[in-house]
């Protein structure tokens, strides 16, 4: 018996700062974050002389983020029944599309119809996912391919395409040079999803299907509906990823929100959102694309040949999400 | 056996912690040779930690296990079962998409030395089916012939007769008594109180972590168990209510001047396994339900829950026909569950007051903005009624067996309900819970409710019931009023067996 | 008596077995009737002999059947595995860089260090998997990158080739016949892997961690070694899967592995593995994969853009799983 309360005394510290991090998983990821930034600095500074930690730098890391935030968002919805969506970049793409062909008919009309492709698309996926009881991998891996083929088709042809100046303002610009103007779009939304989640009725339901669909079920959730309306959500979520990279990069591109599907997933599950449904937020989705948009800034920065990039970005989101693993495992 | 060999097993000292939870503090255990030994205490006491850590599933932070005087040190659970120990567990350990035969197979065991202990208990099963398609109770006994093939030193069962009925239960205590008297030894961990008084020599009782008593239970009877379960003050505070219900419950039982109007009618209902049954229950009233295994009584409970439809026949909520494709059409009508598994009504991560309110938020209507107040409110009151222990209140999964199942309770009692359907709602619970669990329900009923009971634990329905009705081959056999229906004349009706009538 | 009891009269055990091994294996029998039904369309759209055809469809499918088995080992154990692409990618170019020039000898020597290489890969995904306890989506997204940045360090852009006598090998028929070497090539792999998998202890295994982790556990197998196992083999397969886009396109290209991740997933999917684990075959998704190359063989022989081509194949295989996903509903209630 001794032995044992000998032991327990001993870790308690350990144990209390474990407990604590445990806890409030947010602490770590902010700790990364900085921690990232330091070492891009250092490393900024060995290759060019500058410092990265500069205001505009910080304002530009912001502004590069957005997209990927909202897409991690649309991701991290999903992600809360303990589903995935596969198709979200092609999602993003498509809508950025459809913006720039409808680009003449007038700013309204066009963001609201690439609004509408995106909430379509999600359509499709929910239907399949909740209706046809599909997989939710398989569902979005085929209709991503789809999409894709689509829209092989039609950028093959000639379409006129014109960017909304909204649009353009909204990807490229920024307040006084420093705070971007897409913070009017991400931050209510950001704002929205995360009281929504914690607030709202629907959030509850969210968390519940994913959770215990069986359980949600005998208390009297209509599964389907909630699954549904996750899936149009990501899809409208997309569609603003996605006109926000149109408005950055200026074009429309096949590959445009290509880049955007791993580090989509990679930012909710380093935010800690459990891939398998019912526990995480979207606070920690936002710190999660901060990191990843500073990992990639710094491999940009680190000036090697293409392989090495691509290594160093798969195995640093392991190595975080197995840091972010650990840190929170106390059962 | 009256001069105490060497112990075929002994743990010294066992603790073990997950994080800031202790699970044991402190835990003791002898079991002699030729002995059936019973591990006891309340939910969270550390039963299933320390049988865990017995059988390498676990390893313990410190302490000593020997087996036949050897010190070991479990490592997994096949090192576990080459020591000499074969657990067999609450979930059997089969997966369900091989069949037997592959399953058997994958750890080694002869599937001819499964088949003759199965056999020796009266039983054949088809190796070529898929674990999967096998009832529960059959994958029990399979995996108990699994563990006895290995010819452990030590057979361990893990609460094997709580979905089990009762003849099966019987032969389990058979295969006991026939170990016992080869001189192998038995550790059996259980709630039913009645089950180890006749068939344990010694009671190991475990509290909050710590070994407390070993006692032999034909000496002090439940209450003693009881007691040493509970604590000095705590048990002589539950004497006194038991006393206290035992002397309210004659009465209680004879209200029928109470009973209100009928609430729930079922008319020549079949579904599933039911074929064809009738009867009605009324406001205030508490009908039990009282069946072997796989008699119909799934396929009834989750016809009126609204999970199942129903293939012919009627039911009518305060005389309003019952059309339920989903349960949310029950649920409107005032029919609400409390399922046998706690896994199907528990949201496991979540936080207790997401689990209470759950079902507020089902409908597509009430997808808005929450109001926290009247939800706060309303969880308060309903943990409150059920003194649910709210400490490990973050994820539902960290409480107790018996505080998850008044978690489902209290979400029905915050969001309203007309028909209780109770289906075995005090498996896997310790007595004190469930002696709650008996005096809310009969609260509840005294308020209004109607509720509908189904144990697998026979003695219960006196204490809790108005009425009991048998259920056999899907058809209804008999009626008994609540303080008539002893176990031996449900048993016989159980069985479908004729009988002379009932009061 | 209670419901264990089985009665062992002989005839209910014959029907029994009938219907359990249909229900067991009626997907499988389903997609291969499928592909035998394609067939007579097949021939009324093509222009050239049967025999030739058919060399070419096992040609054009052999990458996509080791891929399919590939994904099939690590579903079945549980898990996912989306870096197949990739790896069949690195493989790809790492045999059509250093065995253009090798006599056959040498090349197959080659052959076996590769496979051994991949096997290894393999095992270091499921080791990540296993230890780090991260989702083994995420693992396998980031090993996508690390070995598709490999593949970009043996070879930037498109080149090498294949040593020319184990090109002519698997591009040939088994003497005077017209049996493809390479169909005898899928069968004879499929035929090792699938007996390891279905009758050995250790294959057995991974249908049991797929099935039921916990169940497993307890029955005293030793879950993390299963699961690395079937990362491990999936390594091997997808080192075979390179190597044939190697022997049948003649050309390495870092990207050319990439839509073997989606398809693979696909054909599985489609040859009744359950995403879910635990249950499922080899030859399903061998015999899916033969349907969706063939699909696209006809598209093109139809002369249909390879864009709406990629379209109606991703439409098919969302009907077909929508279909699957029905059935399953009505199955139960």
């Amino acid at each position: 018996m001794s032995t044992a309360s000998e032991v327990i005394a001993g870790q308690g510290r350990v144990r209390r700062a474990q407990q604590f991090l445990a806890d409030n998983p947010v602490v770590v990821l902010v700790v990364v974050l900085v921690a990232l930034l330091v070492i891009t600095d250092l490393v900024n500074r060995h290759q060019s002389g500058e410092p990265f930690v500069t205001w505009k730098q910080l304002s530009t890391t912001l502004l590069v983020a957005a997209p990927l935030g909202l897409l991690a968002a649309g991701q991290n919805l999903v992600m809360l029944t303990g589903g995935v969506d596969l198709s979200i970049a092609y999602i993003a793409t498509a809508a950025a599309y459809v913006t720039a062909w409808q680009g003449d008919a007038g700013t309204t009309s066009a963001i609201l119809l690439g609004l509408g492709a995106g909430a379509v698309i999600g359509l499709v996926n929910g239907i399949g996912v909740a209706v046809f009881r599909v997989n939710p991998l398989i569902m979005t891996l085929g209709v991503g391919s789809v999409l894709f083929g689509l829209l092989s088709i039609y950028a093959a042809k000639a379409f006129k395409k014109t960017i909304p100046d909204l649009v353009s303002s909204l990807g490229t610009e920024r307040f006084f040079g420093y705070i971007p103007v897409n913070l009017l779009l991400w931050a209510p939304v950001a704002a929205a999803i995360i009281l929504g989640l914690r607030y709202m009725g629907y959030g509850r339901m969210l968390y519940a299907v994913g959770d215990n669909p069986s359980a949600s079920r005998l208390a009297g959730v209509r599964i389907w509906q909630v699954l549904i309306l996750g899936y149009v959500l990501c899809g409208l979520l997309a569609a603003m990823g996605g006109m926000l990279l149109l408005g950055f990069v200026g074009n429309p591109d096949l590959g445009l929100a290509t880049p955007y599907l791993l580090p989509s997933v990679a930012a909710v599950v380093i935010g800690g959102t459990s891939i398998l449904g019912g526990f995480g937020g979207y606070g920690g989705t936002i710190l999660g694309a901060l990191i990843l948009t500073v990992l990639t800034s710094l491999l940009n920065v680190l000036n090697g040949p293409e392989w090495v990039k691509q290594v160093l970005y798969g195995s640093l989101i392991i190595v975080f999400t197995a840091i972010y693993a650990r840190a929170s495992a106390s059962d | 056996m009256s001069e105490p060999a060497a112990p075929i097993l002994e743990a010294r000292g066992i603790a073990k912690q997950f994080g800031p939870v202790v699970a044991l503090r402190s835990a003791d255990l002898d079991v002699r040779p030729g002995e059936a030994h019973a591990l006891l205490g309340a939910n969270g006491a550390g039963k299933s930690t320390l049988v865990k850590i017995l059988t390498g599933v676990l390893r313990p932070d410190s302490g000593s296990i020997s087996v036949s005087g050897r010190s070991i040190r479990p490592r997994t659970p096949k090192h576990a079962a080459g020591l000499g120990l074969a657990p067999v567990f609450q979930d059997p350990a089969l997966v369900p998409d091989l069949s037997v035969a592959h399953n058997l197979r994958l750890t080694g065991v002869s599937p001819g030395a499964v088949r003759a202990k199965l056999s020796a208990m009266d039983l054949a099963v088809d190796f070529r089916q898929l674990a999967g398609d096998l009832p529960l109770s059959t994958l029990r006994m399979l995996d108990l012939a699994r563990a006895l093939a290995r010819d452990p030193d030590l057979l361990i069962l893990d609460e094997i007769t709580a979905a089990l009925p009762s003849d099966l239960a019987e032969r389990v205590f058979a295969v006991m008594r026939v170990r016992k008297e080869e001189g192998r030894s038995v550790l059996f961990i259980t709630h039913r109180l009645r089950e180890v008084i006749e068939n344990c020599d010694r009671a190991t009782i475990l509290r909050d972590g710590v070994h407390v008593a070993t006692i032999e239970p034909r000496e002090g009877g439940e209450a003693a168990i009881v007691g040493h379960m509970l604590g000095r003050e705590a048990a002589a505070a539950e004497a006194a209510a038991q006393h206290r219900a035992e002397k309210v419950e004659p009465e209680a039982s004879r209200r029928e001047a109470d009973v209100g109007e009928t609430v729930l009618e079922v008319d020549g209902l079949i579904v599933g396994g039911v074929a064809g049954i009738s009867f009605s229950l009324a406001r205030g009233e508490i009908l039990g339900l009282a069946a072997l295994e796989g008699q119909g009584q799934d396929d009834l409970f989750r016809a009126l829950a609204g999970e199942r439809r129903a293939e012919a026949g009627a039911v009518r909520v305060g005389g309003e026909a019952l059309r339920a494709r989903h349960p949310s059409d029950a649920i409107r009508k005032g029919l609400v569950l409390v399922p046998a598994d706690r896994l199907l009504a528990l949201l496991p991560q979540r936080p207790i007051s997401e689990n209470v309110a759950a079902p507020r938020y089902a409908n597509l209507r009430r997808w808005g903005p929450i109001n926290m107040r009247e939800e706060r409110r309303g969880v308060r009151q309903a943990v409150e009624a059920l003194q649910v222990d709210i400490r490990a209140g973050r994820q539902a999964r960290r409480l107790s067996g018996g505080n998850q199942q008044k978690l489902t309770l209290a979400r029905w009692l915050a969001s309203g309900f007309g028909v209780l359907l109770c289906h075995d709602p005090t498996r896997g619970i310790d007595v004190g819970t469930k002696r709650q669990v008996y005096s809310l329900l009969r609260k509840l009923a005294d308020e209004g409710a109607a509720i509908l009971f189904f144990s697998s634990e026979l003695a219960e329905f006196p204490l809790v019931c108005d009425r009991v009705l048998t259920l056999y081959g899907g058809s209804l056999t008999a009626e008994f009023s609540g303080d008539a229906a002893d176990e031996g004349s449900l048993l016989q009706a159980m069985h479908g067996l004729e009988q002379k009538e009932a009061v | 008596m209670s419901a264990a009891d089985v009665p062992f009269a002989a005839e209910r055990v014959g029907v029994e077995r009938w219907r359990r091994w249909l229900r067991l294996h009626a997907w499988t029998v389903a997609v291969w009737l499928v592909f035998l039904m394609m067939l007579p369309y097949w021939r009324s759209v093509s222009s050239g002999s049967f025999s030739f055809d058919f060399q070419n469809l096992v040609i054009g499918a052999l990458p996509l059947c080791f891929a399919a088995m590939a994904q099939a080992v690590v579903v079945i154990s549980g898990g996912i595995d989306l870096s197949v692409g990739s790896l069949i990618g690195l493989m790809n170019v790492v045999s059509a860089r250093w065995m253009v020039d090798m006599s056959l000898g040498r090349a197959l020597l080659f052959v076996l260090l590769c496979l051994v290489l991949s096997g290894l890969a393999g095992t270091l995904t499921g080791l990540i998997v296993v230890t780090t306890r991260i989702p083994d989506i995420v693992v396998t997204l980031g090993m996508l990158f690390v070995w598709y940045g490999v593949a970009l360090w043996v070879l930037t852009i498109p080149g090498g080739g294949a040593p020319q006598q184990l090109y002519d090998f698997v591009q040939g028929t088994v003497g005077s016949t017209s049996i493809p070497w390479a169909l005898v090539l899928v069968l004879v792999v499929w035929g090792s892997f699938w007996l390891s998998i279905r009758w050995l202890r250790p294959g057995l295994s991974i249908y049991a961690v797929g099935s039921n982790r916990n169940a497993a556990y307890l029955s005293g197998i030793h879950v993390a070694r299963t699961r690395v196992g079937a990362y491990a083999l999936c390594g091997v397969l997808c080192g075979l899967g390179g190597m044939a886009l190697t022997t049948t396109s003649f050309l390495g290209d870092p990207n050319a592995g990439r839509i073997y991740t989606l398809n693979s997933v696909a054909a599985i999917v489609l040859g009744g593995v359950s995403l879910l684990g635990g249950v499922g075959g080899l030859i399903g998704p061998v015999g899916a994969a033969f349907i969706l190359t063939l699909i696209n063989t006809i598209l093109l022989q139809r002369g249909t853009d390879p864009n709406y081509a990629a379209v109606y194949t991703g439409v098919i295989i969302i009907v077909v799983v929508m279909i699957g996903g029905l059935l399953e509903r009505r199955g139960r209630t």
